[in-house]
């Protein structure tokens, strides 16, 4: 299995991005998704050490249009999450793959990151749309 | 994105301009409209309480109703036609002055709320005997059925909805407005004018959707089209979604129909009693007026408030609103307010718990919010006297 000891990005279908570095991997929303979802308002981010299976709800983002669920991109544990959401959720729309994190997973099972799609396969995703 | 639902769609006349302002558009009351454009929601929103921005409307179900016989023959005709829709709607019609427009609405046996519309009397000897009729554009059909139903041989209706119907609101409306349509600035709220432009008439109302002062423009497509073209050229008019329509008309405190009012409400629940006047309560001869006037007497089991989420947290059309653990009501619209820059809704709660200031817990995601009840609007409504 491959070890990632230098930060590498990945991608889901769902639009969230995935920086796998160890066994940690940094979890927050694409500027495709954020773009689509417009003027971000309420971050709701889990609870640190609240554990997810892959594909469960975990965080939601709400515009001034809408709820929209954030799935965990992978299995695993939260250890962080980014405090900066709570009072400025509209560092998600300025700075959505920097500031605007979301949490840290402890990755369950790193064999799951083979499933994701790299910066290249995501961008073609994306123009397909 | 290519949408399935898309495919019976209808466009309204101003299609190509919102494609042209590139607008994101949605499946809306049958129609393809926009929900917002690049500017986004919330800026959109801004825009609008502070200069003017321009809705396309058309979805919506403007109609005349003129009686049967013909019309012409002044207060008199008027007071036929006027006659024949107070069987259906619990406002003064009689007692509309020429020129004046009315709230009402529209009641089913049992006094539920069918829909919302605008009943405006027309101006001159000559129009008399017909009316100028807005209804909502989801229940066009269904309201039209009914009018044609209930007025048989008595009324002709005519639908206006292949028309342009826009709407320019904001501060900044009506110094727009007098450019095109001078002497319109001296109209008062809920009055409207009529006026030629390119040889074909049309409507202007000063009303509107969102709190502030603004106007309704009903125009053939002909003379409608390079109208809406040009006024958006002016720098201080911004197209608008129907993103920020929604959360303007929610800060403003107004209803939207099939959310804060539907046939299983009566006027007095929704806090629109204010529509029934004097001379209707006294001959309480609208529908369902036995249920509505009891229910003002001796008040209503749920009302609908003004809530206040006191966290940052929204809470959206269908959150069960609870105190000290128990159900008492349900949000029926709810989102995030840009002007006040901080969650707003409004629901229905048992009465005992309406008053301003009272504390209650919305429930977001299985977890308690709490709240607070407020008197609406949430922003002062700036209409022009």
């Amino acid at each position: 299995m491959t070890r990632y000891t230098q930060p590498t990005t990945f991608y889901t279908k769902e639009h969230e991005w995935v920086t796998v570095h160890n066994d940690l991997a940094t979890v927050g929303i694409t500027h495709y998704a954020e773009n689509q979802l417009g003027d971000i308002v309420f971050v709701e981010l889990p609870d640190v050490g609240a554990e997810f299976a892959t594909g469960d709800d975990m965080a939601v983002v709400e515009s001034v249009k809408a709820a929209s669920d954030v799935y965990a991109p992978i299995a695993g544990k939260v250890v962080e999450v980014n405090a900066v959401l709570a009072d400025k959720p509209e560092t998600v729309n300025e700075s959505p793959r920097e500031k605007g994190w979301f949490c840290v997973l402890e990755i369950k099972d790193g064999a799951e990151i083979a499933s994701l799609m790299d910066e290249e396969a995501y961008k073609a995703f994306c123009e397909g749309l | 994105m290519s949408d399935p639902t898309t495919e019976n769609l209808k466009r309204t006349p101003l299609y190509d301009v919102h494609v042209e302002h590139g607008a994101k558009l949605v499946p809306f009351a049958g129609y393809e409209m926009p929900v917002q454009y690049p500017m986004g929601v919330k800026d959109e929103h801004l825009w609008t309480r502070e200069q003017a921005g321009l809705f396309d409307v058309s979805h919506m179900g403007p109609c005349f109703l003129s009686l049967e016989d013909g019309i012409g023959g002044g207060d008199e005709a008027h007071a036929k036609i006027a006659a024949l829709v107070e069987t259906l709607v619990p406002s003064d019609i009689a007692g509309l002055k020429e020129g004046q427009a009315r709230l009402t609405v529209l009641l089913n046996e049992d006094g539920g709320i069918l829909d919302d519309l605008i009943i405006t009397r027309p101006i001159g000897e000559a129009a008399q005997g017909s009316l100028y009729i807005v209804v909502n554009g989801a229940v066009k059909d269904a309201d039209w059925a009914l009018f044609e139903r209930s007025f048989q041989g008595k009324a002709v209706l005519t639908r206006a909805d292949d028309r342009i119907l826009f709407a320019l609101q904001g501060p900044k409306a009506v110094d727009v407005m007098s450019d095109f349509f001078p002497g319109c600035e001296e109209l008062k709220f809920m009055h409207h004018m009529p006026f030629e432009l390119s040889g074909t008439s049309c409507i202007v109302s000063r009303c509107g959707y969102t709190g502030e002062d603004g106007f309704e423009v009903l125009v053939k497509p002909e003379a409608g089209l390079p109208l809406v073209k040009e006024m958006l050229t002016d720098e201080r008019v911004k197209p608008i979604g129907l993103g920020a329509r929604d959360s303007l008309r929610l800060e403003a405190g107004l209803c939207l129909y099939g959310h804060d009012m539907d046939p299983t409400r009566d006027p007095v629940e929704a806090d629109l009693a204010w529509v029934i006047q004097k001379v209707r309560r006294e001959r309480a001869d609208f529908p369902g007026a036995e249920r509505i006037l009891k229910a003002r007497a001796e008040g209503p089991a749920e009302k609908r408030v003004g809530i206040r989420p006191l966290e940052r947290a929204p809470a959206r059309e269908g959150t069960m609103i609870e105190v000290d653990g128990q159900p008492v009501g349900i949000v029926t619209s709810g989102g995030f307010g840009p002007s006040v820059d901080h969650p707003v809704a409004m629901g229905y709660v048992r009465s005992d718990l309406a008053e301003p200031g009272t504390k209650i817990d919305l429930m977001v995601r299985g977890k308690a919010r709490p709240a607070e009840v407020v008197s609406l609007p949430f922003v002062p409504h700036n209409y022009k006297r």
